[in-house]
């Protein structure tokens, strides 16, 4: 009975559907001039369906909601775009990467600080996105900083940099090998685009001091302090950048 | 930097085409699964609106409206599993179906029929005989062994013909 059910019953919806190759269709059709009963019961079946076009057809000529039609007013990511975007990255990474390696080499002074490479890669990725630079813009700051407190289990800061002409992007969470950082972004009247990234259980054996790293026309400071990394980083001259490092320094820890 | 805009405005239209294309499909396909007007666009929304922040993730050489049957099955089943919590009837409209084809008893009782299976028969049968796709494709969109497909399609349609052919349950009527 199982066995009939199986594959009888099962070439019966197929047949229904017109979904068997000619030979079965054949068998079947012979099958059901000599049993009316089943004959019967795919009558029924081809009715359903027959039905159901009749029913819902007419939705096809029905004129098309404005509200479904329109496309939401975000942009749509093309098809291939995740995997030219993935391609890009690595290419940043490596590049950076390289960058730094070269760096280090001719340097051979203080062995890169994690923080650093995290810092400029963030920056990299995120300072030119336009539609989605964070995760939580400037208008719930509260919030922002009250969610990157507690995913980093210490109390954050979001800098107040209007002084020097920055105003608060907003902020995002991001991944470290050490576990949660946070990353928030200003941006100046021009557009001009500076990062802070902090990040915890950062390995420091010197005392707290501004180190600056560069390559090509990005600059950074960072600091540790305790075991609570800090890094600014932007496309603008040293000297400034030394006075909006100062002012964070002051206020996140005076 | 012009031309290069242009190109890409006009890449973008194409695949706007190709969504729009199919919103009378899905329309027809959630109808039947919702029975009713309101609740069937609203899927089709869900449906749309999941497809155009997700549209870089579909392959350009895979099937497109399998693509979307997957996504309104998924978001369908959610809906199931919210609405699990109250009565399971579905309503639908009080509507002039004396223009159709087939004696308005017949279609009032498929509706009647339609409603009171559940929601995953009514699926699978508005899959396979309404929008008419192979089996191969509804067990890739379901998630299921094709064998799986036709042993519940068996049992779907013979409820249906049970439902069909017995007094119908009095309809539910929407209130708005």
């Amino acid at each position: 009975m199982i066995q009939r059910y199986s594959i009888l019953e099962n070439e019966l919806q197929a047949f229904v559907d017109g979904q068997l190759d000619k030979e079965k269709h054949a068998f079947i059709a012979e099958y059901l001039n000599a049993n009316p009963e089943e004959a019967q019961r795919v009558a029924a079946f081809r009715q359903q369906n027959d039905l159901m076009h009749d029913l819902f057809d007419d939705v096809l000529s029905e004129p098309v909601p404005e509200k479904l039609s329109k496309k939401p007013s975000s942009s749509v990511i093309k098809p291939g775009f995740q995997m030219a975007a993935a391609i890009c990255l690595l290419v940043i990474g490596g590049f950076i990467g390289w960058i730094m390696h070269a760096n280090i080499e001719q340097s051979i002074i203080v062995a890169e600080n994690p923080i650093v490479r995290q810092a400029m890669n963030a920056h990299v990725v995120y300072t030119p996105e336009v539609k989605h630079p964070v995760e939580v813009d400037a208008s719930q700051e509260a919030h922002l900083v009250k969610w990157l407190s507690k995913r980093l289990d210490t109390p954050i800061k979001s800098p107040d940099l209007t002084a020097m002409g920055y105003q608060l992007v907003g902020g995002r969470l991001l991944a470290s090998d050490t576990g949660p950082a946070a990353m928030f972004m200003y941006e100046n009247n021009t557009g001009e685009r500076l990062t802070l990234l902090v990040r915890t259980k950062v390995a420091n054996n010197s005392e707290t001091a501004f180190r600056f790293h560069s390559r090509n026309d990005l600059r950074m400071f960072y600091w540790i302090d305790g075991s609570i990394g800090y890094a600014i980083t932007g496309k603008i001259n040293k000297s400034n950048l030394l006075d909006i490092a100062h002012s964070v320094y002051q206020q996140i820890h005076l | 930097m012009f031309n290069r805009n242009r190109v890409a405005e006009m890449a973008n239209k194409d695949w706007e085409t190709l969504i729009v294309d199919q919103i009378p499909g899905l329309r027809r396909y959630a109808r039947a699964l919702c029975l009713e007007q309101d609740g069937a666009d609203e899927l089709v929304q869900d449906c749309l609106e999941r497809a155009w922040s997700r549209f870089h993730t579909w392959k350009p050489d895979s099937n497109l409206r399998a693509w979307l049957f997957t996504i309104m099955h998924n978001l369908f089943l959610n809906s199931i599993r919210r609405q699990n919590n109250g009565p399971g009837f579905v309503s639908f409209e009080d509507r002039d179906i004396s223009a159709h084809h087939h004696d308005p008893l017949a279609l009032r009782d498929l509706e009647n029929g339609l409603a009171r299976l559940a929601p995953q028969q009514r699926e699978l049968i508005a899959l396979a005989g309404l929008e008419q796709m192979p089996y191969s494709e509804i067990s890739k969109i379901l998630d299921i062994p094709v064998g799986t497909v036709m042993s519940r399609l068996s049992r779907s349609r013979e409820k249906l013909r049970q439902f069909m052919s017995i007094e119908p349950t009095p309809t539910i009527k929407k209130v708005k």
